[in-house]
């Protein structure tokens, strides 16, 4: 505790530091505002609108909290255009007319200059037209199910293409898998994932789907289920489940004999924050497919462990979306940057091209189509709720409408 | 003169409607940018379900757990509606099959489903919203009463159709858009109603139609059927036995508290854009019965006020505290139902003040939020 304090007090000293030097430094208000965005000569507003409470909180958490890192960060090297970024902070509470009204709040009374925030499909879609409408800026870290491309919205996590295609081409080559069973919760995300992914076993790998189920969000009883998976014996179980349904599905598996010894089983939703509720000793030896993972070894995210540990404790962890989030600050940073501007129309059109070489994940760069270029790793679970990465892809286009697999 | 004496039995209630009609049609609108107003109008649509709800629990006793199903019934009708509007073959030339919401393209469905056909029509539409959620309120309730199934059990089976309901949209994403619901709504007949200028008109069409609805859920509580509600309610037996169709009477009351509820839906769309299942499940659906609480279940002035004021402090709280909003609005609750078993609207109206309540509260214990629950003030008038 003394230790995380004793770091923020520092850090808090070194923003006073920069901000006093900075205030002159940057470009006058008048030329990098022009359309009356909540910028002063030395601070400028930003939203950050997540679920801070309801179901969806346990989900959020990482994203806010890695968000407000990065902020602190930009904050202590001298923030953005020589101003510090100041935060207001709305709760989506989960439910998706909240989302809209707070989004439209952030617009249109705060005129903050961008948003960071958003985890389900459900929120996003609701708050979509109301970034369009305003002309608004949302970065939005979640993985998702792609169909969707706007001049506002800049998505941090991958599209569906970047998470499956290279994972199952990686467990069909390494585990001579034929057959595949789908499973997932009933809502967008896994029912396009599974749609993209039994396209690619069937017409590419000419493989057999040998079962397709999805459970209703929250669902918790998976025996029939299991039933089913004894009898087909797949070579492969493909798993989208969500939530708390996720806890019982892998703590079911496991009570049946299922273990990672004896079934290979692929999943696309599970990062260290559900590993956290499900345990590690029901998922060891299963695998995920994510672009980012807490055990990846480069200095980048040495540093990023390193600061988010020090900022949040040493037990806290960090999944792939809590990765996406942090992205986003640094983001919007180098997009302003480039524009010399804050104005919406200028940041959404210098981010194509965009690179960040300090990405904890590696090296990341934003394609036209406002989707990061990024790489599929394979992650093996361990006992201690960490992952073993055994498979690193190249650098994977984004690509949110495949041709082929709608 | 007559209807006026029979909408407003006493100069109090009559001041305290005519305040509540300043306040929202000419204070709010002076008052307010036109992003507020627009919030106060999505609050004003829970008031429907509320001035329902004052009818089916206040009055007749009893307490539904699922109106948002009727809430949602009506704003889905709406939303099918303005979404096809919306999804016409130029704007949606991107999807493999144009001219078909966006989010059936992504489930593959490849033609428009036969249900969805005729809410091409802005009139069929405008009567599906009542006629949907009233038809469905009155197979449930003629069902339900006619098997003399009420109190407790009643309001586990409003729970469980809200379930039943939610969980339907989720399970159907291809024809009702799934846990994301129906998005993206912008115009209605060419009219963008994302617009402030829409949405400025939008606020007024749903405070007049609320104030129409609250008149009459005052003529119904105030001419002779009211009185048979609340004999229902009080001492169902003895109406029972003089001869009326107690079963009938609280389908009746049910299958009106759901079209209110209906229109309450499609106004919100409206005036917020989107419609999705979690509007309609059973947290909504317990939430809305909250506001009327709140409120005041007995007073249709009251109730709507209790909507407007909760929400309102949710925004703010939640605004001014982001970590701490929930508990504010939790102790809030508890304070009401402590201290105002009948809603705020109960400071008003009764010699005994506040403090008076607070006394009487310690001093007696007496349950308030079931249904069943019954005071003094209340019967009297029966037994006169």
């Amino acid at each position: 505790m003394k230790k995380t304090n004793l770091i923020t007090r520092l850090l808090a000293v070194a923003t006073l530091a920069t901000a006093a030097t900075a205030g002159a430094a940057g470009p006058p208000t008048a030329t990098v505002n022009t359309t009356g965005l909540a910028v002063t000569d030395d601070t400028v507003t930003v939203g950050q609108l997540h679920s801070a409470t309801g179901t969806m909180a346990i989900s959020e958490t990482g994203s806010i909290q890695a968000e407000q890192l990065a902020i602190d960060q930009i904050n202590a090297a001298g923030g953005v255009l020589g101003r510090q970024i100041k935060v207001i902070k709305e709760d989506g509470a989960s439910d998706w007319p909240t989302f809209a009204e707070k989004a439209k709040k952030l617009l249109v009374s705060d005129k903050v200059g961008t948003v960071f925030g958003c985890w389900t499909s459900a929120s996003r879609k609701a708050v979509l037209p109301v970034f369009e409408k305003e002309n608004g800026m949302l970065y939005y870290p979640t993985f998702y199910e792609g169909l969707e491309q706007s001049k506002n919205v800049i998505y941090t996590g991958q599209e569906a293409t970047q998470q499956i295609l290279a994972g199952i081409d990686w467990i069909a080559k390494e585990k001579k898998a034929k057959t595949f069973y789908l499973v997932g919760s009933d809502y967008i995300w896994p029912r396009t994932s599974m749609k993209i992914a039994r396209k690619h076993i069937e017409n590419v790998l000419k493989g057999k789907v040998v079962g397709e189920e999805f459970y209703a969000l929250g669902s918790t009883s998976f025996g029939s289920l299991i039933n089913k998976i004894k009898l087909k014996k797949p070579d492969v179980i493909y798993a989208a489940v969500v939530g708390g349904s996720n806890v019982s599905f892998y703590k079911q598996l496991a009570a049946a004999g299922i273990s990672g010894a004896k079934q290979t089983l692929l999943t696309i939703s599970v990062t260290e924050d559900e590993v956290l509720g499900i345990g590690g000793e029901n998922l060891t030896g299963f695998y995920s497919s994510m672009k980012y993972f807490q055990s990846l070894k480069n200095p980048n995210n040495g540093d990023f462990v390193a600061a988010f540990k020090a900022k949040y404790g040493a037990s806290s962890v960090i999944g792939d979306v809590t990765q996406a989030g942090y992205l986003g600050p640094w983001l919007w940073k180098a997009a302003v940057e480039k524009a010399g501007s804050f104005d919406i129309d200028k940041i959404a059109a210098a981010s194509p091209g965009i690179e960040l070489k300090t990405a904890p994940e590696g090296y990341v760069k934003l394609h036209p189509n406002h989707h990061l270029w990024s790489k599929l790793r394979i992650g093996q679970w361990q006992k201690d709720g960490q992952a073993k990465v055994l498979y690193e892809s190249e650098l994977i286009e984004p690509n949110p409408f495949p041709k082929g697999y709608q | 003169m007559t209807l006026l004496r029979t909408l407003f039995k006493t100069k109090g209630e009559a001041i305290s409607f005519a305040a509540f009609a300043f306040l929202i049609l000419l204070v709010l609108p002076l008052a307010l940018p036109v992003f507020r107003l627009n919030l106060v109008g999505k609050y004003l649509s829970y008031g429907f379900v509320a001035v329902g709800l004052v009818l089916l629990w206040g009055r007749c006793g009893i307490l539904s757990l699922g109106q948002g199903v009727f809430f949602g019934l009506g704003g889905y009708c709406m939303a099918m509606f303005l979404k096809l509007e919306a999804s016409d073959p130029v704007t949606t030339a991107i999807q493999s099959t144009p001219g078909i919401p966006d989010f059936m393209d992504w489930n593959q469905v490849t033609a428009l489903p036969g249900f969805w056909e005729p809410f091409k029509s802005l009139w069929f539409t405008a009567g599906a919203v009542f006629v949907v959620p009233g038809m469905i309120a009155f197979l449930i309730g003629w069902a339900m009463f006619r098997r003399r199934v009420g109190g407790v059990y009643f309001a586990i089976i409003t729970q469980a159709m809200a379930l039943i309901l939610s969980l339907g949209i989720d399970g159907n994403q291809g024809y009702t858009g799934g846990r994301n619901g129906i998005t993206d709504l912008r115009t209605l007949w060419g009219w963008d109603i994302r617009s402030e200028d829409a949405q400025f008109k939008l606020y007024f069409c749903c405070c007049l139609l609320l104030l129409a609805v609250c008149l009459l859920g005052k003529y119904v509580i105030n001419t002779r059927f009211g009185r048979v509600l609340m004999a229902v309610r009080d001492q169902e037996e003895r109406v029972r036995f003089s001869g009326y169709d107690v079963a009938m009477i609280r389908t009746f009351v049910f299958t009106v508290a759901a079209m209110m509820a209906g229109l309450g839906g499609a106004l919100f769309v409206l005036q917020v854009g989107f419609m999705s299942p979690s509007l309609i499940g059973i947290v909504p659906s317990i939430e809305l019965v909250i506001f009327a609480a709140v409120g005041g279940r007995l007073s249709v002035v009251g109730a709507v006020l209790g909507c407007l004021l909760v929400n309102a402090g949710k925004s703010a709280f939640s605004e001014a505290y982001p970590d701490l909003w929930l508990y504010l609005m939790g102790g809030t609750f508890i304070a009401v139902v402590m201290f105002f078993p009948d809603g705020l609207a109960g400071l008003f109206g009764k010699p005994s003040g506040a403090g008076a309540k607070l006394t009487k509260f310690l001093s007696k214990f007496r349950p308030s939020l079931m249904g069943a629950a019954v005071t003094p003030t209340q019967i009297t008038p029966l037994n006169k």
